[in-house]
């Protein structure tokens, strides 16, 4: 049961990754990528992780994926420039699409190389990994100087973000 | 049984779509839609990794990584509307002001 969810989620989320690369139109890419996140988002709850599962939704598909929206509206740019060409044509890009597919399976072939590795199952694992109150603790604990830093990025890419948009007088 | 082999391969493949779409696309966009894709991949690992190893710091990593994530869209696309401004396309080769 647990393995035909996997697989309905991973399908999900790499037919729609791949269809967002293979789309002309930014706006059906966009599109694509939220369906791909909501996707993930249930491979998180599958991994005990409900909590990174809606912040996936909420933050990925609700904020950065609507801001991504915004710019391709606000540029009115449908489609690509050369529209009626082949998606793939210079060699250097077909040498690009080969070396992603030598990546892939490199990948593949090194975890065949490792045997299978099962999750830990015993009770309680899932319910202390998966408790929010936990991450909480952890994050304004152990990890309070990076959060803080975090909000300093936020801050500057706010202000990085207005300097560069900004219209030229 | 679900391994945590599977989730490590769903994620490489989807890092390596994009790749993929760094690599092929011609479109500012797209090219910044790929990058949040292998960005998810990777957090895709920090979650199945700390689900195997029990602690909650895979899923605190992946908090950090999608503000990277919301910081690094904000910035990308206040980029990509300048770029566009300046030259009214979003092929990334008509921008070859510092190519040599």
């Amino acid at each position: 049961m647990e393995l035909i969810t996997f697989y309905i989620f991973a399908t999900i989320s790499v037919v729609s990754s791949i269809l967002v690369i293979g789309q002309r139109r930014p706006m059906t890419s966009v599109i694509l990528l939220i369906v791909s996140f909501g996707g993930l988002s249930g491979l998180y709850v599958l991994l005990d992780a409900p909590f990174t599962a809606v912040t996936q939704i909420i933050i990925y598909a609700g904020a950065i994926m609507v801001l991504f929206l915004f710019v391709v509206m606000l540029l009115n740019a449908h489609t690509e420039d050369d529209s009626s060409g082949p998606l793939i044509t210079p060699r250097g890009m077909k040498i690009g699409a080969l070396l992603s597919a030598a990546l892939a399976a490199e990948v593949v072939w090194a975890l065949q190389q490792v045997g299978a590795t099962t999750f830990p199952s015993e009770p309680g694992t899932a319910a202390s990994i998966s408790s929010v109150a936990r991450i909480g603790s952890a994050l304004f604990t152990t990890h309070a100087f990076a959060f803080e830093v975090t909000s300093i990025l936020i801050l500057v890419s706010l202000v990085g973000a207005v300097v560069i948009a900004r219209k030229e007088h | 049984v679900v391994t945590l082999n599977h989730y490590l391969l769903l994620s490489g493949i989807l890092f390596c779509i994009g790749t993929a779409g760094v690599f092929l696309r011609r479109n500012l966009i797209t090219i910044l839609l790929s990058i949040e894709i292998m960005l998810n991949a990777v957090n895709l690992t920090f979650v199945a990794g700390g689900r195997y190893l029990q602690t909650v710091d895979g899923q605190i990593i992946t908090f950090f990584v999608m503000t990277v994530a919301a910081a690094e869209a904000a910035v990308g696309l206040a980029l990509v509307i300048a770029l566009f401004r300046h030259k009214e396309t979003l092929n990334p080769d008509a921008f070859t002001l510092l190519k040599w």
